[in-house]
């Protein structure tokens, strides 16, 4: 291609007996949309950390219209008008946003910043691209989204004309990133050329121009969008069919959960407003609605770590009052927590401590922990739930979030709890491992265990779910039959409208 | 009761509380511009005791007394320099580096005084910096004395303060330093070299604890010995909390410890037989734990601190 802005040509990378990068090339034009689609490993992110001159290539070389640009310089990149956005912002979350911005464009030896002309040229930028956020805001106190939008901003700030996006919907909410999908088309009709990392075969089909497919550190394939569709791409992307797994019929049996006009308040706000489910053991109960409408309210009301205000959980028949974190443990309730990283495992313990922390007494042997013991749990969920990556010795954090989120399943799992939580259980994870998530869900409800689903993915719950329940502002509407309703009627539902009848005749 | 408005009365508390600030103002700001680039150097206890020596022997061996500040100072930069390496480089424990960075110093200080200066029933001394007494407006009534009768390094002392906090919030150099210490990722990313930046504020940090040592033997007192710091460095570690980070408000910070002290020697005279003076060393300590509790709830401590930095990586 003549007019690319952007030529990559046989790169290749190597570390260790891993060969992350196998003599890949791409091209990319002006006020164009690439994707680079691949599942966790594929490759891209080194192959943009090559672009970035955050890693040298073994071989292969980079071309800026034309242009070569010398191997590990990111400064070099910077000034050749490349940006690049990483899935974790390198942001500091102490200093402004027009701080953030600002760092490391000016000579350092410079006796004064100029912030008026960075303002300015700052607030330029926001409203050509309708990037709006305020520039004196402490970036902490900003949300995720807008957070990104000024991970954007430094890269436009700092002249780009290249955009790479590495996995930039994983942390937003399903509205933030349609928002952010639209963003990036302006900027497209701009003029600016982007590339962005996904794994997700719904966002790269809708937003990009081509697809390119990465697979075992190969380009495997390369598609115009409008040339190819999603089955062809999730085969193309994992090298075999993969089938996301749905739910058999089946008969649930009694109730294990049920929850009447519960209220819980946080910090003086009303969080969760007078719910009310019931959960049958052997089905799968969806909640759906968009991240913070009381989801991780509700997952932490149910795990023992919040009190309730009011209202009553009863739980296989018998009235408990407030959970705690111990009694829902001997319970019998797994969970699965919304934030793996942070309250599903933790990074810096081996694998095999992770896996006994909230069970010690049944691996303590006189007062002492019994490691081998521990390491043989381990090993045992490790082998029983294909967890790659690790062995019991190894350090938590190392294992890829796919893997992470198989050993806390695991660990619940294992144990055939009588109740499963799991909040967005497939969240972040590629094609393979989210099939995979949903197998061990769906075989937990066939060996009889009640599972409560808290997901913002219509079709992860449609799948799955035997009935869905709609979470809206710490409200939860009525349960649906999942064979009754389509995606119009939940859509509706997550916005807030459903049948008040019932309500009333509950506050009645 | 009248004790005590006597005192607080005296122009000469008030005098002295700049006194006894200078050291403290100076080791705050080192250690504050450390603890901005992402380094907590604990080695400043050990740093000031040296530069107290060292500055004091150059003067001693017939060096002007700007350069026995200068001396102070470049030794404070080698030693910030030996932390940096340690922490920086290495990536090793900044409490642990700090710590031994502290009691080599104040070991090594004590060896070069006795291998250089003779024992002596009364130790030697030398001529230190005298006030300067500024005409006419020293003497409006307590706040000539306090302000205007001060020596040299204290003015430098205060501005200093003003000069780190415009460095550190008005120049590209001052935000780039901030970065490293608040997230040096994105300090690489953008550009900057965050180890540079941490290298360049330890080494300029230490230099400023090696003068505050140095004001001691040059312009406070006019000897050494041993173990004339007294703790003033941890103070100093406590008063960059106080201050949340910030130079202007550690100026405030070591000058309110100073007055709770310059108030806890007169008290002593006072109250002498009466109360043991041991528990009046205490006072200011105590003002300070509590001042501390107060204030650092709120602080906003830099987001980086005592992580070492590894390129490439999370």
């Amino acid at each position: 291609m003549t007019n690319a802005v952007l030529d990559i040509s046989g790169v290749s990378k190597r570390f260790g007996d891993n060969l992350a990068n196998d003599n890949i090339s791409l091209s990319l034009g002006r006020g164009e949309i690439v994707a680079l689609l691949g599942e966790n490993g594929a490759g891209k992110t080194t192959l943009m950390s090559i672009l970035f001159g955050h890693y040298v290539p073994d071989s292969g070389k980079v071309l800026i219209d034309g242009q070569e640009l010398p191997p590990g310089k990111p400064r070099s990149a910077i000034r050749a008008g490349i940006g690049m956005v990483h899935q974790h912002f390198s942001l500091a979350a102490n200093l402004t946003v027009l701080e953030n911005v600002m760092a490391g464009t000016e000579s350092l030896w410079r006796l004064r910043s100029d912030t008026d002309a960075a303002r300015q040229k700052l607030e330029d930028i926001s409203t050509r691209f309708g990037l709006i956020v305020d520039p004196d805001a402490r970036l902490g106190d900003l949300s995720v989204g807008e957070q990104q939008r000024v991970e954007i901003l430094k890269a436009l700030y700092n002249d780009a004309r290249i955009l790479v996006l590495d996995e930039p919907t994983a942390v937003l909410t399903n509205l933030e990133a349609e928002r952010l999908f639209r963003t990036l088309k302006d900027m497209a009709r701009e003029g600016l050329s982007l590339i962005f990392i996904s794994h997700k075969l719904d966002e790269v089909m809708a937003a990009a121009d081509r697809i390119i497919v990465l697979r075992g550190g190969r380009k495997v394939a390369e598609r115009p969008a409008k040339e190819t569709n999603k089955a062809e791409l999730a085969e193309l992307m994992i090298g075999r069919k993969v089938a996301r797994p749905v739910r058999e019929p089946s008969t649930p049996g009694e109730v294990a959960l049920k929850v009447t006009g519960v209220s819980v308040s946080i910090d003086g706000v009303e969080r969760l407003k007078s719910i009310d489910l019931s959960l049958r053991a052997g089905e799968i109960l969806g909640i759906i609605g968009v991240s913070g409408n009381g989801q991780a309210t509700l997952a932490h009301l149910l795990s023992g770590t919040v009190r309730r205000d009011k209202g009553d959980i009863v739980l296989f028949g018998e009235p408990v009052g407030d959970l705690s974190v111990e009694g829902a443990v001997q319970a019998g309730i797994g969970r699965i927590p919304e934030d793996r990283n942070n309250e599903g495992a933790i990074g810096e313990m081996a694998i095999w401590e992770n896996a006994v922390l909230e069970r010690l007494p049944r691996f303590s042997r006189h007062g002492l922990v019994d490691r081998s013991a521990g390491q043989a749990f381990a090993r045992k969920i490790i082998d029983a739930f294909d967890v790659r990556g690790g062995r019991p010795a190894t350090r938590t954090r190392l294992l890829s979030g796919g893997n992470m989120q198989k050993l806390i399943l695991g660990r619940n799992l294992i144990d055939r709890p009588r109740i499963l939580l799991a909040a967005q259980p497939a969240r972040g994870l590629d094609e393979g491992a989210v099939a995979a998530v949903h197998e061990r869900l769906l075989q937990a409800r066939r060996d009889g265990t009640a599972v409560l689903l808290v997901s913002e993915d219509l079709e992860e719950v449609m799948a799955l779910a035997d009935r869905i329940q709609a979470i809206v502002n710490g409200r939860l509407s009525p349960a649906v039959a999942a064979d009754k309703v389509n995606a119009t009627k939940l859509g509706l539902m997550m916005a807030g409208e459903w049948n008040e009848e019932h309500e009333i005749s509950h506050a009645l | 009761m009248n004790a005590v408005i006597d005192i607080f009365a005296s122009a000469g508390l008030w005098a002295a509380v700049l006194r006894i600030a200078t050291p403290l103002i100076l080791g705050t700001l080192g250690a504050l511009l450390c603890e901005r680039s992402g380094v907590l150097n604990l080695g400043i206890e050990g740093i000031m005791t040296f530069g107290a020596m060292i500055g004091w022997l150059a003067v001693y061996n017939g060096a002007d007394l700007w350069a026995g500040l200068l001396v102070a100072a470049l030794s404070g930069g080698v030693f910030g320099l030996l932390h940096a390496a340690l922490t920086v480089t290495l990536g090793l424990s900044q409490h642990v580096s700090g710590l031994g960075v502290t009691l080599f110093a104040s070991s090594f200080s004590y060896y070069v005084f006795r291998l250089l200066v003779p024992v002596a029933g009364t130790p030697p001394t030398i001529e230190p910096f005298q006030p300067i007494v500024v005409p006419a407006l020293s003497s409006i009534s307590f706040i000539g004395p306090a302000l205007f009768t001060q020596t040299p390094p204290t003015y430098v002392a205060i501005m200093l303060a003003l000069v780190l906090g415009y460095v550190l919030f008005r120049t590209p150099l001052g935000l780039a330093i901030r970065m490293a210490g608040e997230n040096p990722h994105a300090a690489e990313s953008q550009g900057i070299n965050p180890m540079m930046m941490r290298y360049g504020a330890v080494i300029v940090g230490s230099a400023l604890m090696g003068v505050a040592g140095a004001f001691l033997t040059l312009s406070a007192f006019n000897s050494f010995f041993p173990t004339m710091v007294q703790g003033r460095g941890w103070i100093c570690i406590a008063l960059v909390v106080f201050a949340s980070w910030r130079p202007g408000r550690a100026l405030i910070g070591a000058l309110l410890f100073a007055l709770f002290d310059g108030f806890q020697l007169r008290l002593q005279t006072v109250l002498n037989g009466v109360v043991p003076y041991q528990i009046f060393l205490m006072i200011p300590y105590l003002l300070s734990i509590a001042a501390l509790a107060l204030m650092a709830r709120r602080a906003r401590v830099p987001q980086a601190l005592m992580q070492p930095y590894r390129r490439g990586e999370r």
